[in-house]
């Protein structure tokens, strides 16, 4: 295949041009109450082109992988339409390399009985549960290779394999619904859905306890969040205002987000990175062909990097990051997020609620969106805090916040450290990214919660 | 190989079989930063078979027609632990009116006019506000499907459908207001300029902030909020799947009163040249009209073959897939009937209130259970009867089933991205939250 891509790309007229092809294996499980909902496997083979000219991006996909070379000759001519100025691109070193696949589990080698095997036992401890109303659970392994070429020699042999589960039991009273769950994943390690016995239990337990628990008053509360969902809300309150094709041709927000600016007490400190290791959003390479980092986003409340791609990188006069990432070959990378992390500070969860007469302790995720300004974060479960102590459980709440307040009223960070693996983040119609997000219990002054 | 002869292999193993095929073309052209940044061509096919093998389900799915035996094998594999078919597969293909849902001018409709419209919309925008950062997003597709089973059903159809966006991000110091709107059809009948004409609508609606009307306060839902607000966790709960499982609150609630008498919702996938319309469902099935909830009162679920057949009951033919996924009930296109007031009156009606266009986040939390909540993205406050300009760090939070028992709607019904129909649709009492 190296051969026929880099002939393919020999011998242009464009600034710049690079090729991606992938084949990809994907097997999937999923239970809806006590049947057996769907099992598959899908084979998908395909690839794209993208070449840049005079700042122009043209852009092909396709799944057969004859005439490739005129594949690169229409993303050309797509190009040509659009280019009317300079290519801006942050220089990089060619890259020749095969990175041989790490897996720690493949779940290629694990037979499907076995599989499904799992997911059965977890469907019987949920039914065995009293009051439970139905379940489901989702299973799904996706095995991808990547080949890459570029027009600066680059040639790129990268593999990954995201595993996930999904899990959520649904309790009822007359037409009162609720529902407790967890997802979590890996790269290339099938093993951490086999030992997830206790926390289905869990699940089950929680699902039933909320159908009796109370609606939260909306209102502004002391809001302590668990590492899982204080993950959730670095993503979505800072992560994305960090991804730089949002700012590198916006005037206004190149303002807003000059390095310098602060954002957050000095006890802050965020940082995203593929290089981190064994996470589900690391990499060698991103989908240009750029080594993986890790960036310190903020240093003591103060906003000190971003995340690039190369045309973001070469527009704003900074070095590529290693973050430009697609779903599969039929887009092209954009700015994305990796492994996004909050570090640790050094206050006990004891002492982060001792102080608190009345607030919400708020855990695990649904999920989280942004606009840039103000985002939103939904939990799985929530407690009030009353007098210092956890009180009673309270149904799940949705918590809402404004980047340059809520990220100022951080005042506590604490001194444990919880990643949560089963996210997937969605961004211009790219989803889910396979990324993960970590942090300690933090506590944040006057957040926003909904309720009725 | 063809899916004929992946059909006839697959028949040899297997007591029923079905092969699924796909394909598009997709033609977007994009604006980043007001001038235009990428045109772009994707082109993809997918296979999907499934099949009965010893009264059990097999399915495997695939890009290449050349690995035909490949997926003949992996779904007779999958069969071995595949759900229990509740189901055969139809063999006549019925004899559904047709559904116009293919225009070829939209094929022809050369690249640079598509240019042409995008800059048209973003001048509008800028003349309105030349601090303006727009992007715009236009696309022309072409699909094509085809459905084929041991039964001896054969049926396909070829689709277009031409659709365009346009967001405007405006920045005063770190006020950030986010304007747009979209709209979707199978030809290009639309006019780009009323759609930037709406987001200069939104700029002048939401030239001041205004504090929030918070408590429990009137809400008029736009037909875009009616989407993702209230529309969503009624879709859920409709699910044949959910209805079978029970966890649908409305499971148990045929035949009852479960929203105001005003509102009626159709699924309605005979409209000409929208893009939800199909004259046959993804397994094959007819497609119908049918009311859903009719005058408030709840009317019928969406099935496929093999949640209908789970529910003891017949498809309604609701079945829609990805090219890579066994089929699930899903709608095709959604109607809500209008109401007897005009929107005007609406607003008119309202002492002190919020309009909701746009939630961030409407789809978290307990959606099955029927809550919606969320930040205010977009949306206004009303003083004795008048906008008076947007409202912003706001939560709105509810649970579809309360809010539409005493809902009032508009005389107006606007579409929504070529799948939903809606008019305005007026709560009066909804939970709101504020830092101001």
């Amino acid at each position: 295949m190296r051969d026929e891509m880099e002939k393919a790309l020999k011998g242009h007229d464009a600034d710049y041009i690079e090729m991606r092809i992938e084949e990809s294996q994907a097997t999937r499980i999923s239970y809806r109450g006590k049947e057996l909902e769907d099992i598959g496997r899908t084979a998908a083979t395909g690839g794209n082109v993208r070449a840049l000219v005079k700042g122009g991006w043209g852009f092909v996909s396709f799944n057969s992988l004859d005439n490739l070379r005129e594949k690169v000759e229409l993303a050309i001519s797509e190009a040509r339409i659009v280019g009317a100025e300079t290519s801006q691109l942050a220089p990089v070193e060619p890259v020749v390399d095969i990175v041989p696949p790490d897996f720690k589990m493949d779940p290629a080698t694990v037979p499907l009985a076995d599989k499904k095997n799992i997911l059965d036992q977890y469907n019987d401890i949920i039914w065995s549960t009293p009051q439970v109303q139905t379940s489901n659970i989702g299973y799904g392994d996706n095995r991808k290779k990547v080949m890459f070429a570029s027009s600066i020699g680059s040639y790129i042999e990268q593999s990954r394999c995201d595993v996930t589960l999904r899990l959520t039991v649904v309790a009822r009273a007359d037409s009162d619904v609720q529902q407790y769950g967890f997802s979590i994943g890996s790269n290339g390690d099938y093993s951490v859905v086999e030992n997830s016995h206790d926390k289905v239990k869990e699940a089950a337990q929680k699902a039933v306890q909320m159908v009796t628990a109370p609606n939260v008053k909306g209102g502004e509360y002391t809001v302590v969040l668990d590492p899982i969902l204080a993950g959730v809300f670095c993503h979505e309150a800072f992560g994305h205002l960090s991804e730089s094709d949002f700012v590198y041709e916006n005037p206004q927000m190149k303002e807003i987000m000059q390095m310098g600016r602060r954002f957050g007490s000095p006890i802050l400190n965020i940082a995203d990175g593929a290089a981190i290791p064994g996470l589900r959003g690391s990499f060698k390479y991103d989908d240009e062909g750029v080594r993986s980092t890790r960036s310190d986003l903020i240093r003591e409340g103060v906003l000190v990097g971003r995340l690039h791609s190369r045309e973001t990188a070469g527009k704003m006069g900074e070095k590529a990051t290693g973050n430009a990432r697609a779903i599969d070959y039929r887009f092209p990378p954009i700015v994305r997020m990796t492994n996004t992390i909050i570090e640790p500070g050094d206050t006990s969860f004891e002492d982060m609620i001792a102080d608190i007469q009345e607030g919400v302790y708020a855990k695990n995720w649904y999920g989280g969106m942004t606009s840039m300004e103000m985002f939103t974060f939904s939990a799985g479960e929530a407690y009030m805090i009353r007098n210092g102590k956890i009180a009673e459980q309270l149904r799940p709440v949705v918590l809402s916040g404004n980047v340059f307040t809520t990220l100022a009223n951080i005042d506590a960070i604490g001194n444990d450290l919880g990643m949560n693996q089963g996210g997937g983040c969605g961004k211009g119609g790219q989803s889910p990214l396979p990324v993960s997000n970590g942090s300690p219990h933090i506590r944040i002054n006057k957040c926003l919660v909904g309720g009725r | 190989m063809t899916i004929e002869q992946i059909l006839e292999r697959a028949k040899k193993v297997a007591q029923e079989a079905e092969v699924f095929y796909s394909d598009y073309h997709d033609t977007p052209v994009g604006f980043e930063a007001n001038r235009l940044k990428n045109v772009q061509s994707r082109e993809g096919i997918g296979v999907a078979l499934r099949i009965i093998k010893n009264g059990r389900i097999g399915f495997a799915a695939t890009t290449r027609l050349d690995q035909a035996e490949e997926l003949v094998a992996a779904a007779v594999e999958i069969a071995q632990f595949g759900a229990e078919a509740k189901f055969t597969m139809p063999s006549s293909p019925g004899n559904p009116r047709p559904v116009e849902v293919y225009d070829s001018s939209v094929e022809a409709i050369p690249i640079q006019r598509m240019v042409t419209l995008g800059q048209a919309m973003i001048d509008i925008l800028l003349q309105h506000t030349p601090e303006i950062q727009c992007e715009c997003s236009i696309n022309k597709r072409i699909g094509s499907l085809r459905l084929i089973n041991s039964a001896g059903l054969d049926v396909s159809y070829r689709r277009s459908s031409f659709s365009v966006s346009i967001e405007g991000t405006f920045i005063r110091d770190t006020d950030m207001l986010f304007v747009g709107d979209r709209a979707a059809s199978c030809r290009l009948d639309f006019d780009v300029e009323t759609i930037a004409r709406n987001t200069v609508e939104q700029l002048e609606m939401a030239r001041e902030i205004v504090p929030a009307a918070v408590g429990d306060v009137p809400v008029l839902f736009t037909p875009r909020a009616v989407l993702s607000s209230l529309l969503s966790p009624l879709i859920i709960a409709l699910n044949g799947r959910n209805v079978l499982q029970r966890s649908s609150p409305l499971a148990t609630r045929h035949g009852e009163q479960v929203a105001a008498k005003e509102f009626t919702l159709w699924d309605d996938p005979s409209r000409p040249y929208v893009p939800g319309s199909r004259q046959w469902d993804d397994e094959g099935v007819p497609t119908q009209k049918r009311t859903l909830i009719g005058n408030g009162v709840l009317n019928g679920f969406l099935y496929d073959l093999q949640t209908a057949g789970l529910a003891g009951t017949i498809s309604t033919g609701n079945a829609s897939r990805s090219p890579a996924s066994l089929p699930g009930p899903s709608m095709s296109v959604a109607i809500i009937d209008h109401g007897s007031r005009s929107k005007d009156d609406l607003i008119k009606s309202i002492g002190d209130g919020i309009v909701v266009d746009e939630l961030i986040g409407a789809g978290q939390g307990n959606v099955l259970g029927g809550d919606f909540g969320g930040n205010l993205l977009l949306g206004y406050r009303i003083q004795n009867g008048k906008i008076t300009g947007r409202v912003k760090n706001t939560m709105v939070a509810g649970n579809v089933y309360q809010v539409l028992k005493d809902a009032q709607l508009s005389k107006e019904t606007e579409w929504v991205g070529g799948f939903l129909s809606a008019p305005y649709i007026l709560c009066p009492r909804v939970s709101t939250s504020s830092n101001e």
